[in-house]
This record gives C-alpha cells, sequence and structure tokens, in this order.
C-alpha cells in the first residue's frame, strides 16, 4: 500500500505493486503538487531508532536523496469538507468503455461491491443486454454513473447533497441528503439506489467527509457510483476498472488526455475516442456524460448467446 | 333593497350559529371512525420511522409511490378555495357567499397535508431542517415549501378576515358559552363594531388577499407539476403537466365540495342555505371542468400516442393495454365521460342525487390519476429494467402504506369537520348583507325571510 499521499517518496514496496494499481496519475501529481506534499515526508524530523532501510525522497529543490525510512512520517493529507465539494485539483475524470470487449462476466460490478462493501442486491455499475431492434445483434451494456456534466440530478437537489465537483465527479454527501429520492426520479439513467432499510455496515473507520466515503450507504439516502475519488486522490484507478479482465473499462483524466485500463495500458483518450467511434448514452437528452462508450463491433465473445430480459419480467 | 326585519336577522343568525359546538350523533361517530384510522395510521408511521422506508412497496424503481400521488392530490384540492373566494368572486357569482367558509375550510385541511405528505415520504424526516439551513433555491422542492408556506398562511389569513365580523356576533350573542370561550371570541374579533369604516376596510382587505392569492393558489400547483415535469423520464417530460394539474385540481376540488355541501345541508340542517341553486351552479362548473379535462387528457396522451415514440410508448401501452389499463380507462370513462354526459342534462344537474353521483365518480377518478401520473412512468425508465430483484419491478403498496394513506385522508376530512365545529359554517355577516342588498334569490338562500320560529338550539 501506498502511505495515502500524493507524495514522491516511493515508500511502498514499488517492486511487487501489481500493474493494477499503477501509479497513472503519478506523473501529473509529480509536476504539479508532488512539492506540496513533500514537507509531509521529508520534513518530519521527530526523532526514531534508525532502522537502516533507506528509502528515496524528491526534494522541493528537485534532489533526490536517500534518508532512513523511519525519518519519513506516515502522513496522512486532511481532505476538508471544502476539498471534497471541490474534488481533486487540476483533473477532469473521464470513463471509457468499450463494448466490443465486455462479455458480461460481471466482475466489475463485484470488484465494485467489494470496494464499496455493498451487498449484492445493489449494483452501482450495472451490466445489463441491449439490442435496440430485434433484427440487431445484442450486447452487453456496461452502466456506471455519468456523472453528467449538465447532471439533472443534482439540479434538483433540494439542499446540495448531491453536487458536481470541478473534477467531473458528481458526488453525494450522505450527511446532508434528506432522502427526497427527487435526483432518483430526474436521474435519467436509473444509476441511482436508495438505502430503503438500514445497510450492514462495515467494520472500517473512515476519516475522509461523507462524500468520499468508501461506505456510502446510509439508511434513508441515495447513493451511486462515485468514481472511486479515495482510489484517485492517491493516483489509483476504481475497482471496476481494476475488476475488468477484458480490458474493456478505462479510465483517466482528459486534461491529461489520458486513459488507463486493467493490464495498465494507458493510452491517449483523444485518439481512442476518435478511432473507436466513441458514442455517449442518450447523448439527445443534453447530459453530457462523462462516460462515453466504443460500440460493439467486431466483439470478443458470441453475441448469439446474450438473452434478453423482456421488460417487466 | 329594503333592510332585514332586526327579528328575522336574529333569528337567522341563531340558527346559523347554532351549529356552533353543538353535538350531532352521526358527525361524533364519523369523528371518532377518522379519529380511530388516523391512530392507526400513526402507528404505521412510527413504524415505518422506525424501520426506514423499506416498508413500503417502493423501491429504486419506482422511488415515489402513494404518498406522491397523495400529495398531488392535496394540493390539488387545495385550490377549490381559491376557485371560490377569488374566481367566483371576480365573475360576480353572488352565490358564492355561502359557500367561502366551507370552501376555505377544505382549502385549509388540504394545504395542511399538502405540507405533511413530502415528509411522510422523506428518508430522513429528522433532517427536515436542512431546506431551511442548506437549501437550494434552484431546486423546485424548494419553490414547493415556500409556495404551500405562503399558501397555507393566506388561507388562513383568507378563513380569519370573513370570520372577524361573526366572531363578534359570536361573541355579543352566546353570553352563556364558557367563559373562557367568550374571551377568545372577544380576543379574535379584535373589537369589530360592525361600523361602516371597519366593514370598508375588511372588504378592502379581502379584495387585496383575493388578487395575492389567486396567482399563489395557481404557483403551487404548477410547481408541485414541475416536480415531476423537470425530469426527462418519458410520460413526465411533457409541458402540458401544469396547466393539466391545475385543472385537475380545481375539478376534484369542485366535487369534493360538492360531496361536503351535500353532508352538511341534511348534517347541519343548512337546507335553507345550501340549496339547489348552488348544487346546480357548481355543477355547471364541475361540466365546465371535466369537459375541458377530458380535452387535456386527450392532448397528454392523444398527442403522444399518435406519434408513438420509443419511449413513450412503453407507458403508454402499460396505461392503454397493460396492467395499469383498467385504471386508466376508469379515469377516462367512469371518471370523465359519464359525469360529462350526466352533468350535460339539465335535469340529473337540478337534482341533488345526480350531481353528487356525478361527483364522487369525478372525484374518484381524481384520485386514481394522481396514482397514474406518478407510478407507471416510473416502472418505465430508459433504461430497461433487468435482473431486477423481486418486489423491485413493480409497486403493490404495502399494509403500512394504505394505513398511512388512508389516515392522512381521514385525517384530511377531520380537520374539515373540526374547522366547522367552533365556527358557523355559513359567513352570517355577508350573507344577512347580500341578502339585504340583492335579495335571496341571487345569493341562493331559500325562504329565510320568510321563515318564522325557527327552532333554536343553544349549545
Ligand atoms: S447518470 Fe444520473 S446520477 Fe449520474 S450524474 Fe447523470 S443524472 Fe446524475
Ligand atoms: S435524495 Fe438526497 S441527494 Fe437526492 S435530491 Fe433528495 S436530498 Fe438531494
Amino acid at each position: 500500500m501506498a502511505c495515502g499521499n500524493n507524495c514522491t517518496c516511493n515508500r511502498n514496496e514499488s517492486g511487487n505493486q501489481d500493474n493494477s494499481r499503477r501509479d497513472f496519475l503519478l506523473k501529473g501529481l509529480m509536476g504539479g503538487i508532488g512539492a506540496a506534499f513533500l514537507s509531509g515526508c521529508s520534513g518530519s524530523t521527530s526523532p526514531k531508532s534508525e532502522s537502516g532501510d533507506k528509502v528515496n525522497v524528491l526534494t522541493h529543490d528537485g534532489k533526490l536523496v536517500a534518508v532512513d525510512k523511519s525519518q519519513v512520517a506516515n502522513f496522512k493529507p486532511h481532505i476538508s469538507e471544502e476539498d471534497v465539494r471541490k474534488g481533486i485539483p487540476g483533473k477532469k475524470f473521464v470513463m471509457v468503455i468499450d463494448l466490443a470487449k465486455c462479455d458480461g462476466c460481471g466482475k466489475c460490478t463485484k470488484a465494485c461491491n467489494k470496494m464499496h462493501y455493498l451487498p449484492s442486491n445493489k449494483e452501482w455499475i450495472e451490466v445489463l443486454e441491449m439490442q435496440d431492434s430485434p433484427e440487431v445483434s445484442p450486447y452487453y451494456f456496461v452502466k456506471p454513473c455519468m456523472h453528467c456534466d449538465n447532471p439533472p440530478c443534482t439540479k434538483v437537489c433540494p439542499v446540495d447533497a448531491t453536487f458536481k465537483r470541478e473534477d467531473g465527479i458528481v458526488a453525494i454527501d450522505t450527511d446532508r441528503c434528506i432522502g427526497c429520492r427527487f435526483c432518483m426520479a430526474a436521474c435519467p439513467y436509473s444509476v441511482r439506489l436508495f438505502n430503503w432499510t438500514e445497510p450492514v455496515k462495515p467494520n472500517i473507520v473512515e476519516t475522509t467527509p461523507a462524500a468520499e466515503n468508501v461506505f456510502q450507504s446510509k439508511k434513508g439516502c441515495v447513493e451511486k457510483c462515485d468514481f472511486c475519488p479515495h482510489m484517485a486522490r492517491e493516483g489509483k484507478l476504481p475497482a471496476c476498472v481494476t475488476g475488468c479482465p477484458m480490458n474493456a473499462i478505462w479510465f483517466g483524466d482528459a486534461n491529461e488526455d489520458a486513459v488507463t485500463c486493467y493490464d495498465g495500458t494507458t493510452t491517449k483518450l483523444s485518439q481512442l475516442l476518435e478511432d473507436g467511434g466513441a458514442y455517449r448514452f442518450m447523448e439527445e437528452l443534453g447530459t453530457e456524460p462523462r462516460v462515453y462508450y466504443l460500440p460493439p463491433v467486431n466483439r470478443t465473445y458470441d453475441a448469439k448467446e446474450i438473452k434478453i430480459e423482456k421488460e417487466g419480467k | 333593497m329594503e333592510k332585514l326585519n332586526p327579528e328575522i336577522k336574529n333569528q337567522i343568525e341563531n340558527e346559523l350559529l347554532s351549529t356552533v359546538g353543538r353535538r350531532y350523533r352521526q358527525e361524533t361517530f364519523w369523528v371518532i371512525f377518522l379519529g380511530l384510522i388516523c391512530v392507526g395510521g400513526t402507528v404505521a408511521w412510527i413504524i415505518q420511522l422506525r424501520k426506514g422506508l423499506g416498508v413500503t412497496a417502493m423501491r429504486d424503481y419506482v422511488s415515489w409511490g402513494l404518498y406522491i400521488s397523495l400529495l398531488f392530490f392535496f394540493v390539488g384540492v387545495s385550490l377549490i378555495g381559491a376557485l371560490v373566494s377569488c374566481v367566483l368572486r371576480m365573475s360576480g357569482a353572488k352565490w358564492r357567499y355561502p359557500l367561502i367558509r366551507i370552501a376555505e375550510a377544505v382549502t385549509l385541511s388540504a394545504i395542511f397535508f399538502a405540507g405533511f405528505m413530502p415528509v411522510l415520504d422523506m428518508g430522513r424526516p429528522e433532517r427536515l431542517y436542512y431546506l431551511i439551513t442548506h437549501g437550494r433555491i434552484q431546486s423546485p422542492i424548494l419553490w414547493d415549501v415556500v409556495a404551500i408556506a405562503t399558501y397555507f398562511i393566506g388561507s388562513v389569513i383568507y378563513f380569519y378576515l370573513p370570520l372577524i365580523p361573526d366572531l363578534a356576533i359570536m361573541r355579543d350573542k352566546l353570553t352563556d358559552a364558557p367563559k373562557w370561550r367568550r374571551k377568545l371570541w372577544r380576543w379574535l374579533a379584535m373589537g369589530w363594531e360592525d361600523n361602516l369604516l371597519q366593514r370598508r376596510l375588511l372588504k378592502k382587505a379581502m379584495l387585496i388577499l383575493c388578487i395575492v392569492i389567486l396567482p399563489v393558489a395557481i404557483s403551487v400547483h404548477t410547481i408541485s407539476a414541475w416536480l415531476i415535469a423537470f425530469t426527462l423520464r418519458p410520460g413526465w417530460n411533457s409541458t402540458i403537466m401544469g396547466p393539466y394539474f391545475v385543472f385537475g385540481a380545481l375539478m376534484a376540488g369542485t366535487a369534493i365540495m360538492i360531496l361536503i355541501i351535500a353532508k352538511l345541508r341534511h348534517g347541519y340542517r343548512l337546507e335553507h342555505y345550501l340549496t339547489p341553486k348552488h348544487f346546480n351552479n357548481l355543477a355547471k362548473i364541475l361540466l365546465a371542468l371535466t369537459a375541458f379535462y377530458l380535452y387535456l387528457n386527450i392532448n397528454k396522451y392523444g398527442v403522444p400516442a399518435y406519434k408513438m415514440a420509443k419511449e413513450e410508448k412503453a407507458v403508454l401501452n402499460d396505461l392503454f393495454y397493460g396492467n395499469n389499463s383498467f385504471f386508466f380507462w376508469f379515469t377516462q370513462i367512469a371518471g370523465l365521460v359519464i359525469p360529462i354526459i350526466i352533468l350535460s342534462f339539465k335535469r340529473f344537474r337540478q337534482s341533488i342525487k345526480w350531481v353528487v353521483t356525478a361527483s364522487v365518480m369525478v372525484l374518484l377518478g381524481a384520485l386514481i390519476n394522481r396514482y397514474l401520473i406518478v407510478v407507471p412512468n416510473m416502472l418505465h425508465p430508459f433504461v430497461p429494467i433487468q435482473h431486477a430483484q423481486h418486489g423491485y419491478a413493480s409497486y403493490n403498496p404495502t399494509l403500512i402504506e394504505w394505513a398511512i394513506t388512508a389516515s392522512s385522508l381521514a385525517g384530511f376530512v377531520l380537520l374539515i369537520i373540526l374547522l366547522f365545529k367552533p365556527f358557523p359554517v355559513i359567513t352570517m355577516w355577508e350573507v344577512t348583507e347580500e341578502v339585504e342588498k340583492r335579495g335571496e334569490k341571487e345569493i341562493g338562500v331559500e325562504n329565510i325571510i320568510t321563515l318564522q320560529n325557527i327552532p333554536t338550539h343553544a349549545s
């Protein structure tokens, strides 16, 4: 595990770090705000017994120095209510879902549920079987929250409990939500879920404000896919991306024009959208989703096996 | 016009005052019955508060159900006060005078419960005050809160203003009432002496209020309609919602008004004051409103049905031939077409029985219609419902929900009855004044001048 900080001290065991947890955001952070966090790493001078292990630390003037491991404080930046409402500075998160690759295995959903401690009857990311008309070929359709840039859901919230952040994420503050469910009525993608009863709480302690909690379920409040902002803060990918063995889900930063998928491939977002003939789901509604889809062409699986559930059954 | 004989005026007042605080056996029965339903509903509500909204049948697809349908119903019914006190006033209908207080009582009770329904529906009612501390004025819910609160306050004032002279009459006449009551009346009558200046000021205040309250009333219901019209969902995403709600509401309110005066007429022995003329005139209004509402329905359902766009199709099929088709055709045929036919005939309009029958049908249709506006649309979202857990892709309200719904309706009727108890049901001073000015016929009262020896029953 990284120390939870976006610092550059590489304290974690970078050797055995698996691809799925690549620091895909690291580059941007090093140039931008890495220096700001450095004080948290090397600034700690509390006398501790030398352990002998050395780690490399980048100083603010760009020198790489080796210091003893015990000199590096385990620094967690304090994330304030305001930080959570603003979002991660300089970012514009975006997701690309390649429908040609998705074989409907549902591992994204499982990974997501595991990360957010959701019971199996809740799905923040849903895999649907779609068939646009009877003669055309069916396909699997993965549906997270679209994190719309013109979000109908946040527009109607009476108490600003669900809000759009500067980094593109549409988040929910479950300490604020009054449970009116207007946002559920307003979301055209049927993304939002409600806690009709008391959810089962996992045995974890969370210090971030509610909108960035990993466990978001609270009785009488709404919840939905949150693009894993707590992972993004650590420069990591959301659970669904690292859970999709088909490399069907890409996640990244539109400002950097880079997206990454399961196997660690990082590619140019604009190129991916252009080459793949990307589109957004129900573009005609004007919700401006931040999730792009690549159409299900040249599929890697047998489409004939897909069974379409008839509506209302 | 000639002045009423003070003797007769005295008798009229005595007769109208006789209902104040009086116990009627049938009424007591109803109060107890409705009260019991309310107790049951309160128990159900406590259960819901403790266990969460999971005790209802609402789930992620149908996330609004009976409670919100009822919200729309109550907001709608509350428009009747504005109809009687403002629209009829502006159209110069003099027969409205005996109806004003009844209409305002219905309005008050309806708007009270309209304010209550969203609280019942909230997942976190204990955070209600966030609407003030964290309110976002861009949200239609905030508008609704402001509009309902304004309309509630306006309706209280409108109930109170015409009551002042009546309170003064009570203060002066019912001298054998308990002391605290007389004190309260004296205090509420605010030193009314019935002089010309006071009358002029009161009438001016009522005129101003009447002009102010009409747009407020219309906005209350229009905003409620926007709660659903501001979403993109098929069936809701429509510009007709505002007028559709407002006119449906006026229709339902008129039907309720007819039913209530039919009950009061015999129950409170007000046959001379609530006469066939009132029924006939209200029936004409109801006819106009049902006909117009049918026209709006044809627009609301007919226009998309001609086009059958992909998303609308699922909702419309559900209504036309699907699970909800019985209810849909019931609201259209039994709730609109048949009442229109009944009310079109003068003979039926003049028969109180038929007018009441038509009103019952209209009211039932209007109630079901509210449900049809909310629920079927939620069952047909853009993204197809798949892999739904049991009970998620349908909506069959639970016992708790029915109990709370029934007790809200019961509470609504109960509050109306309770509002009738401490005051005369008919605005005494206005009716006598207008009878003096224009004669009985225009006001719609019958034989009150020639009445002899009215049995008085002081409380
Ligand atoms: S997909 Fe729905 S919940 Fe997500 S941002 Fe858009 S409207 Fe809101
Ligand atoms: S349910 Fe919560 S998040 Fe949704 S609109 Fe209501 S208060 Fe806002």
